[in-house]
């Protein structure tokens, strides 16, 4: 099944261009792996920068250069491809960054009745933050406005806010400006990779107080 | 007036479409017969550009020409998988130096490098996607690049050449973040919409 929920398009350039912040960038690469329509409009945002580097003033380059390159030629081999990732049910995006190849293995921290995280390890250059969410099947999570942009991609069940339906593969890449109310479909747990500038602030004081422990 | 102008440009477009056709005759030399010589006369013309490229947030012409001969040598190992569906000799290239630039601040931290970006791993082509590598080869990326507003491509080249986060356009510029996206979002749309219409 395809995606409902895409990426906006500023965020497919920012990902075509390389410049999105790290956790940004594995939630991007992870919705594209399961959607054909970013994928393309990404090709497409990549032909940008290739007209780009073509429109451009070369900066001369060093015989010394040019001889070490053709003379390294002959020793080139392919050491970096290709990537035998083991099998698993992730995004590989995100499985790479993970010790587990499953969401049941992954090593949740409870912190309130039915919501658990765990805080994805990224390379420290990366300013936003990366997690994982789990919603207890039914539950829902307090009416928060987002400090900063945040994507979430939807990987296991499903949510829904005054949005719209969220399932597996869908993101939500909102503004700062956009606030809302998730809550979990009845049937499922809902998973999703959260990808945060900076902490989610929640709009009532019970819930601002709640966020030290929540830490969403 | 305006009708000269019009075939110096269409005079232009053909040089254009000439060289990359020569582009991709090498990569398939490079990739069939490793052939050296078609190689040198890709490094001739890209190195100088991917130096430029490099030499971005202010790195010493010593570590962008490291990191010129890296991306050429990427080149050379990869050729075999250019797939000229998803974009230009050009585009592949530009690809190839975005994710050996992610990669060096990746490497410094040891972290593995993977598919981020993934446009030189081997992968289904989606639908309609098959024409892209045609359309940009026709000037039609071009053409969309020469007609957007020059506010649009400023964005556009902060953030492909420059390699500067949208946050960082907005700072340098002294605009709001949303300004920037909304930019980006109609620099794309001014791309899709001469993609699909030619117009």
């Amino acid at each position: 099944m395809r995606p409902e929920h895409h990426l906006d398009h500023s965020t497919v350039l920012g990902f075509a261009a390389g410049t999105l912040d790290e956790a940004f960038m594995v939630v991007a690469a992870a919705h594209l792996t399961f959607c054909p329509g970013c994928r393309n409009a990404s090709h497409e945002a990549e032909t940008l920068g290739g007209e780009l580097l073509a429109s451009m003033a070369g900066n001369a380059v060093s015989s010394a250069c040019r001889a070490r390159t053709l003379a390294a030629l002959g020793q080139a081999t392919l050491h970096r491809l290709p990537i035998l990732a083991p099998p698993s049910e992730l995004p590989s995006a995100l499985a790479r960054l993970l010790q587990v190849s499953a969401l049941s293995e992954v090593a949740w921290k409870k912190k309130a009745p039915g919501i658990a995280l765990f805080d994805v390890k990224l390379p420290s250059h990366s300013k936003g933050k990366l997690k994982l969410l789990r919603v207890g099947a039914g539950r829902g999570l307090p009416e928060h406005g987002h400090g900063g942009e945040e994507i979430t991609l939807v990987l296991q069940g499903a949510y829904r806010d005054h949005l719209g339906r969220y399932a597996r593969g869908d993101v939500a890449d909102l503004d700062e400006e956009t606030e809302h109310q998730p809550v979990a479909e009845p049937d499922r747990d809902c998973i999703c990779l959260v990808a945060a500038e900076r902490p989610t602030r929640f709009k009532s004081f019970a819930a601002r107080l709640m966020q030290p422990f929540t830490g969403i | 007036m305006f009708a000269v102008m019009e075939s110096a440009d269409g005079y232009r477009d053909r040089e254009k479409q000439k060289l990359e056709g020569n582009f991709r005759a090498m990569i398939t030399l490079v990739a069939q017969n490793h052939d050296r010589q078609a190689f040198a006369l890709l490094f001739d013309h890209f190195a100088p550009r991917l130096k430029s490229f490099m030499m971005r947030k202010n790195a010493s012409p010593e570590l962008a020409e490291d990191l010129v001969q890296e991306a050429m040598i990427a080149v050379w190992m990869k050729a075999g998988l250019y797939d000229p569906a998803k974009g230009s000799v050009t585009t592949w290239v530009f690809t190839i130096a975005r994710n050996l630039r992610i990669d060096r601040i990746r490497r410094d931290i040891h972290m593995p490098t993977a598919e981020l970006g993934d446009y030189d791993q081997p992968s289904e082509a989606p639908e309609g996607e098959d024409l892209l590598g045609r359309k940009q080869e026709d000037g039609l990326v071009a053409k969309a690049l020469n007609t957007i507003p020059a506010e649009q491509r400023q964005v556009l080249l902060l953030s492909f050449i420059e390699d500067m986060p949208q946050s960082e356009i907005a700072d340098r510029l002294a605009i709001p973040l949303g300004t920037v996206k909304s930019r980006m979002r109609l620099a794309y749309g001014h791309l899709r919409r001469i993609l699909e219409t030619g117009l």
